[in-house]
């Protein structure tokens, strides 16, 4: 107790090397400038002045994958989309997260036939699903602090 | 499941020139997933420098099925899955889907709910306006427009969560009207909406219509005539930007736009200054519209009373037998409308939309085709870029306002 | 029916022996599928209907003669009028001329057609898939194509379905 207080007023602050990465990480996750159909525009309208998704860190979307890391997948994956999605999560550099928004992303949605994949996570490892057809902007947001929960509690080795 | 494949110029031969053969222009893909392209669309570019000289496009990246899929559901089940096709013109698709089962099932259409779905289609229209331009000026730039546009558009998502719950996808008209009244708060939320949109229409036009380098990349560029608009069949905004006043709401009109005063807006040019100026003065004339459907909304059921396609209301289930049996019949078989075929078209915000229907008598339908503006304006992308730099394509695609879910359906 | 369209109409009769249907107000021609060339030739520079709207295919599939109906909707600017127009085709290997070298908006629809009908098209200057992948085996559109439907996963089928599953490389 006293060691603490006698470094705070020197201005040293101690904590384990993990938080400290994973609190980086959450304050600023760039996503990739990925959206497919209607859930784009709730993303879109969350990114916008109402709800504004950049005071969670989500200030730009990179148009390129490589510099991002964060892939939101918003709207139905159809068949022969599943292969780019598929080369665009493998050129993400680790560390790296998806975010499916929606029903179509999550299960297929309402629309089960030949055409759409029925779930994003046939292709790809996704970390949060978030439900709604399309979801508000505010479950959405929801989402994003759920993620950032989730990676708060990552160890280093899961991406060393 | 598909796999990407490497393809070697010899299958594109036809398409593209001579040049590309012997390696002096360019073949660049501006791939699906790309800042400026308005969705999953492809372009198959052959650059000479920066110069387009030819540009192929390639869809299907959201290829949804739908058509099959309805032929599969009943009438009122498959209604939802047409939200969804233009998802920025939801309404105006169940508008269509509904017009064409009304036309062969002859169903009457009470006035309130006409007049309400004049209403409900013309905020729409306003939704996908502003969306075009906050998306069409960030790609030239202008980011304030997109931030005010969206500010705009969730005043419209909130009236259509007052209406039906949902903010986008609704599926609030239904096949005889309307699936259930507006409650009281509507009037007054759509009164406060008319009140404040023309100076921000206004503002809009302010912050871009002198802006020289705005100026300097729309005007001249994208040009199409008039006797190519119609040689390809083209339709909305871009017919209009072109010197041909045709509005289908005017020509043809459906669900009582007869009796509503408005102008149809015409601009000369054909190139993306045009097309800015046209859809601005649409925005415009729709707020006229809304407020004259406002002014005359009658009372009245908001629903057609034919019980063979409309359920019951709830109250009337207890008390009467025929009411029960409807309710069972339209809930486990679906109604099952005349054998025959209509086409029916309406104006969505990108141009003609129609709905080929084609029923056996069944309670499924048997083919559903939905004629969509977008696929049909895309076809003439290469016609408007050809010797254009690619920030002139950018610019080009957001003023032609493609969205791929109806492209692809 | 208006004068103009009835004078369209017959003169089509006349010339190609087309049949007519008529429902809730909409005029269709039946014609056989070698005359549709020249009729939409006609039809464009004879009678001003400049616009082809839309090409798609009904399929009534277990009925193998016709098999297909393609139909071509038309609309004069001009006259304000629509005309609609079905070509019967059979079933095993349909093939009909293709009108872009007349309407050129007819390109990408009758590109769609083949792809999710397999309707092939004669003269068409690109003829390939279009919603589909390219390397896509079948006609999805055809009655005698699955839905490709996925069975509902319930707490009772949850393993077997989970089983049957892609589930993504790492």
């Amino acid at each position: 107790m006293g060691v603490e207080q006698k470094t705070g007023n020197l201005g040293i602050v101690t904590a384990k090397l993990e938080q400290v990465v994973n609190w980086s990480r959450t304050g600023s996750m760039w996503p990739i400038l990925f959206g497919l159909a209607c859930c784009a525009i709730e993303m879109m309208g969350a990114q916008a002045a109402n709800n504004d998704m950049s005071r969670f860190g989500m200030e730009l979307n990179r148009a390129s994958p490589r510099q991002s890391d964060l892939m939101f997948v918003a709207g139905r994956v159809s068949r022969k989309m599943a292969p780019v999605v598929r080369r665009l999560y493998d050129q993400m550099p680790a560390p790296k997260w998806v975010i499916a928004i929606g029903d179509c992303a999550s299960c297929g949605g309402v629309f089960n036939n030949y055409a759409i994949l029925q779930g994003v996570d046939e292709i790809i490892p996704v970390d949060i699903y978030i439900a709604g057809c399309p979801p508000r902007p505010e479950a959405i947001i929801h989402g994003v602090l759920t993620l950032h929960d989730k990676v708060r509690q990552e160890r280093l080795k899961d991406w060393a | 499941m598909a796999d990407i494949r490497e393809v070697s110029v010899d299958e594109l031969r036809h398409l593209v020139s001579e040049r590309a053969l012997t390696g002096e222009t360019m073949l660049l893909n501006m791939g699906p997933q790309h800042p400026s392209t308005h969705g999953v669309l492809r372009l198959l570019l052959e650059l000479d420098g920066e110069i387009v000289v030819n540009c192929i496009p390639d869809i299907g990246f959201l290829h949804t099925g739908i058509e099959k899929t309805i032929e599969s559901k009943t009438y009122e089940k498959s209604e939802v899955l047409t939200d969804r096709q233009d998802y920025m013109n939801p309404l105006g698709n169940n508008l269509v889907y509904c017009l064409a089962v009304e036309k062969i099932a002859e169903l009457d259409v009470p006035e309130r709910a006409q007049v309400l779905r004049v209403i409900l289609a013309e905020l729409t229209r306003i939704n996908s306006h502003l969306l075009w331009l906050g998306t069409s000026g960030l790609d030239l730039g202008a980011m304030s427009t997109f931030l005010y546009a969206m500010r705009e558009r969730e005043i419209i998502l909130d009236i259509f969560e007052l209406v039906s719950g949902q903010r986008m996808m609704t599926t609030y008209i239904r096949p005889g009207g309307l699936w259930r009244d507006v409650p009281e708060e509507f009037e007054k939320a759509v009164r406060d909406f008319l009140a404040i949109m023309p100076r921000r229409i206004q503002e809009y036009d302010d912050l871009l219509r002198f802006n020289e380098i705005f100026l300097d990349r729309t005007q001249g560029i994208g040009v199409i005539s008039a006797a190519d608009c119609l040689a390809y069949g083209l339709s909305g905004p871009v017919i209009r930007a072109s010197g041909i006043a045709h509005d289908l709401r005017k020509k043809q009109p459906y669900s009582g736009y007869e009796q509503y005063d408005f102008d149809v807006a015409v601009q000369e040019g054909g190139d993306v200054y045009a097309r800015y100026r046209v859809r601005l003065i649409e925005m415009t004339q729709s707020l006229r519209i809304i407020e004259q459907a406002m002014n005359r909304l009658p009372k009245g059921p908001v629903r057609s009373n034919n019980r063979k396609f409309v359920p019951p209301p709830r109250a009337e289930i207890g008390v009467s037998m025929e009411a029960l049996i409807h309710h069972f019949k339209l809930w486990t078989e679906g109604f099952k409308p005349p054998a025959g075929h209509v086409y029916v078209v309406t104006e969505s915000p990108r141009g003609e939309l129609g709905c080929y229907m084609e029923s056996d008598g069944s309670s499924k339908p048997y083919r559903v085709h939905m004629v969509t503006p977008s696929f049909v304006n895309l076809q003439a992308l290469p016609l408007m870029a050809r010797g254009l730099y690619i920030a002139d394509l950018v610019a080009i695609i957001g003023s032609i306002d493609i969205v791929l879910g109806d492209a692809d359906r | 029916m208006n004068e103009y369209l009835n004078q369209a109409i017959s003169a089509m009769e006349l010339r190609f022996s087309t049949r007519l249907e008529q429902f809730r107000g909409e005029f269709s021609l039946i014609v056989k599928p070698e005359f549709i060339l020249s009729l939409l030739s006609a039809v464009r520079d004879e009678f001003q209907f400049e616009l082809l709207m839309d090409v798609t295919a009904v399929d009534y599939f277990p009925q193998e003669k016709p098999r297909f109906h393609v139909v071509y909707q038309l609309y004069s600017m001009e006259h304000n009028l629509r005309l609609h127009v079905r070509a019967l085709l059979d079933g095993n290997a349909p093939a009909i001329d293709s009108v872009e070298t007349i309407y050129p908006s007819a390109n990408w629809k009758e590109r769609e057609v083949y792809d999710l009908f397999g309707i092939s098209f004669n003269g068409h200057s690109d003829l390939r898939r279009i919603e589909m992948p390219a390397d896509w085996v079948g006609h999805p559109l055809r009655k005698d194509y699955p839905l490709g439907y996925e069975e509902v996963q319930f707490t009772f089928n949850f393993d077997e379905i989970m089983k049957n599953k892609p589930q993504p490389k790492d």
